[in-house]
């Protein structure tokens, strides 16, 4: 394993080691180029993932402050808990669900798609789907996505056959165990999916694709991959010139050490990203790096979602097995017949009990409240996940009072559902209990979204330096040497999980970043 | 299937720390098999009857009948705890029991833990549900509650699996009463 010096200004720092920042750093050590990881959190390997919600949560989960604000149910029920994401390495490739599913074209395009959307502030993305595709075949190839590469799809538990079922009674056909980067065969030095049925608390076959013990191992075998984990990121540093010099970073003991870099690339989410870029402002750029457009922490996108459960006479028992393995794309389409822009996509999703009495209704109490969750061995769920329209005002700003343990500003998440997303979501949740109904269910709960998991925008592509933060290979498009490699990017969330796209991107910039440090360009 | 190391990592003082972060902090009941009565013979700042009124309100918050005191006391008990090391606690705690007995006299003339019947002590607690005595007891408690191993498989959750070799030959898919498709 790499141990390079504080002082090297060769090295590129990467900062986080999720999807984006873990797969870019393989990338680029695999293609010789020597790199530095910083992240956050711990190193949890897969030995010590539990299969309990609570206590994993607390080993995984980013609970350090946050503040969340706006109309959202999420900032009342959690104001302090705006999103649910990992601080460890792996970042939130150690409790994502697997699901693995390309954007469809006009999602590339939703500004020419949708037209003019009243409140929200499209854009097309200055890609298509055609120069993506590339770059997804080797992101599906790299995971090992089932229904890719001839790997086989994945068997269907308990919750995926009642949600089939109650699909085919009301006459959907694309319904599948889905694509998912869990092997349903050994591949790739992995095994196969045990169906443990904990896929959130961290994967204990190591049957899911994460960067914890995929990409990161294989970028330290090369000699290349310097990983150091409990490091915080509090500032990017520049010259006079505006060129990123480094960074500084807490490290485990707490004292400031400061990483010199020849690039520099943000890969810390949808939340923490823009944050970092506003905490790094100076004389030059007061208002923050990269931010000569403003739109740094704008156009935070969370994904329209909810949940439907339904329960029944006779038991199902949910939540064996594989968690997400289950969707239905019918209404992915866009189709504004139905009364809004923009599809939602329906995939099954089980809690266990610790986490149905603090999510199925936050703030709930009494008989009907218990009597839901005395049914649970008898229920079924799907998690609802449509494309959010990208507002101007739903943005990540820094906390006017709040601060971390290290004295820096913590991230305000703001965030108003726009008309789009409260229509979809009401015809998702009519959709979700119908489905259910179908099949004889006696009750069905509409459930509140729970705080987010999928964190994008906030640093979006565009063409056009006005319009966004980076272009299309995810440069800042004031700072030639400093790169966004997360979610951030996102120009539009689609109707699907990010993970696939995130990776894909990762690997495409990797590729461009190579090229550029051999050209000289940075 | 790797290897899984069954050993509990973390405390529960490393619990409430990490959770303060605007989640409850889950109070992880011991297994200990209390009676009821033993709940307040305990030592600790909270009178037994103002012990034995919030186990009342944990039950009517959440109740579930075939529950049986204890789970509902191993919820509560921390709070015992935390009265000793906070005194702003225990005043929160002391007065919002105090609040709940006066409406309850003035109403019925019993204190709380006497009202006959749960809808008649619903609307009692529906009346202090703005407070932060009320807010703080729920949220503390859908954790503390909940979160009891104990209690799992009387809800039919069969929590840890991997450690059983996930449900692969365990009906992960044994579901048998629905129509064919």
């Amino acid at each position: 394993m790499a141990q390079f010096d504080l002082n090297d200004d060769g090295v590129v720092v990467i900062v986080g080691s999720g999807a984006g920042g873990g797969t870019l750093g393989n990338e680029l050590a695999q293609r010789g180029i020597k790199v530095v990881m910083l992240e956050a959190g711990p190193r949890n390997e897969i030995q010590d993932f539990v299969n309990d919600e609570w206590e994993s949560f607390t080993q995984l989960a980013w609970t350090d402050m946050r503040v969340a604000s706006g109309s959202w149910r999420v900032a009342q029920d959690f104001p302090n808990l705006p999103a649910w994401i990992v601080k460890s390495v792996g970042g939130s490739t150690v409790h994502w669900a697997g699901a693995s599913l390309r954007f469809d074209e006009h999602e590339f395009k939703i500004a020419s798609a949708y037209g003019g959307v009243k409140g929200a502030n499209l854009l097309d993305w200055p890609i298509t789907k055609a120069d993506l595709d590339p770059w997804y075949d080797k992101a599906e190839t790299k995971m090992g996505v089932t229904r890719t590469n001839n790997i086989p799809g994945l068997p269907g538990n308990n919750n995926f056959k009642v949600m089939e079922a109650g699909a085919r009674k009301l006459g959907y056909k694309e319904v599948s165990t889905g694509r998912m980067a869990i092997n349903s065969e050994p591949r790739d030095g992995r095994g196969f999916c045990q169906q443990i049925g904990f896929c959130f608390q961290g994967c204990k076959s190591g049957a899911k694709w994460s960067t914890l013990y995929t990409e990161i191992p294989q970028g330290e075998a090369t000699g290349n991959l310097d990983v150091r984990p409990n490091s915080h990121v509090a500032r990017i540093e520049h010259d006079r010139t505006g060129k990123v010099t480094g960074v500084t970073y807490f490290d485990e003991t707490g004292a400031l050490q400061r990483q010199k870099a020849r690039v520099v690339c943000v890969a810390g989410n949808s939340l923490e990203s823009p944050r970092l870029l506003l905490n790094s402002a100076s004389s030059l750029f007061p208002n923050g790096l990269a931010n000569s457009s403003g739109q740094v922490g704008r156009n935070y996108m969370r994904h329209m979602t909810g949940s439907v459960y339904a329960t029944f006479e006779k038991p199902v028992h949910m939540y064996r097995g594989t968690t997400m393995a289950g969707i239905i794309r019918d209404e992915a389409r866009h189709d504004p017949a139905r009364g809004f822009n923009g599809g939602y996509e329906m995939e099954t999703i089980s809690i266990g009990l610790p986490f149905m009495a603090a999510f199925l209704n936050p703030g709930a109490w009494g008989r009907s409240f218990t009597s839901a969750l005395e049914t649970y061995p008898r229920m079924a769920g799907m998690w609802l996940i449509g494309e959010d329209m990208p507002q101007e005002s739903n943005r990540i700003t820094l906390d006017p009072t709040a601060k971390d343990k290290h004295g820096l500003p913590v991230a305000n998440v703001h965030y108003d559902d726009h008309p789009n997303d409260i229509a979809m979501r009401n015809h998702a949740y009519r959709q979700g209990a119908a489905i259910y109904e179908a099949v004889g269910a006696t009750v069905t709960y509409p459930t509140t979204p729970y705080p987010s998991t999928h964190n994008m925008g906030t640093n979006r592509m565009s063409a056009n330096p006005r319009d966004g933060v980076v272009n299309k290979f995810g440069r800042t498009h004031d700072i030639k040497n400093l790169f966004i490699s997360d979610g951030s990017q996102f120009t539009s969330g689609a109707a699907c999980n990010p993970t696939l796209t995130i990776v894909a991107l990762a690997i495409r910039q990797a590729d461009h970043i190579a090229s550029a440090m051999q050209k000289r360009d940075i | 299937m790797r290897t899984v190391d069954p050993r509990n990592r973390y405390s529960r003082r490393f619990l409430l720390k990490g959770m303060a972060a605007g989640l409850p902090a889950a109070a992880i009941a011991s297994s200990a098999e209390l009676s009821v009565s033993d709940a307040w013979a305990e030592d600790g700042p909270l009178a037994p009857p103002t012990m034995k009124t919030l186990v009342k309100v944990a039950r009517d918050i959440y109740p579930h009948d075939f529950l049986g005191d204890v789970y509902y006391v191993n919820a509560i008990k921390p709070w015992n705890g935390k009265a000793a090391s906070d005194p702003a606690i225990k005043t929160m705690l002391e007065d919002g029991v105090r609040r709940l007995d006066g409406d309850a006299q003035k109403g019925h003339g019993v204190p709380y833990v006497d009202v006959g019947w749960e809808e008649q002590r619903v609307k009692l607690l529906e009346g202090v549900e703005k407070t932060d005595f009320f807010k703080k007891l729920r949220s503390d408690l859908v954790v503390s509650l909940y979160n009891q191993h104990e209690l799992w498989k009387k809800f039919g959750y069969e929590g840890p699996s991997a450690d059983k070799g996930g449900y692969i030959n365990r009906g992960f898919n044994d579901i048998d009463w629905l129509p064919k498709t």
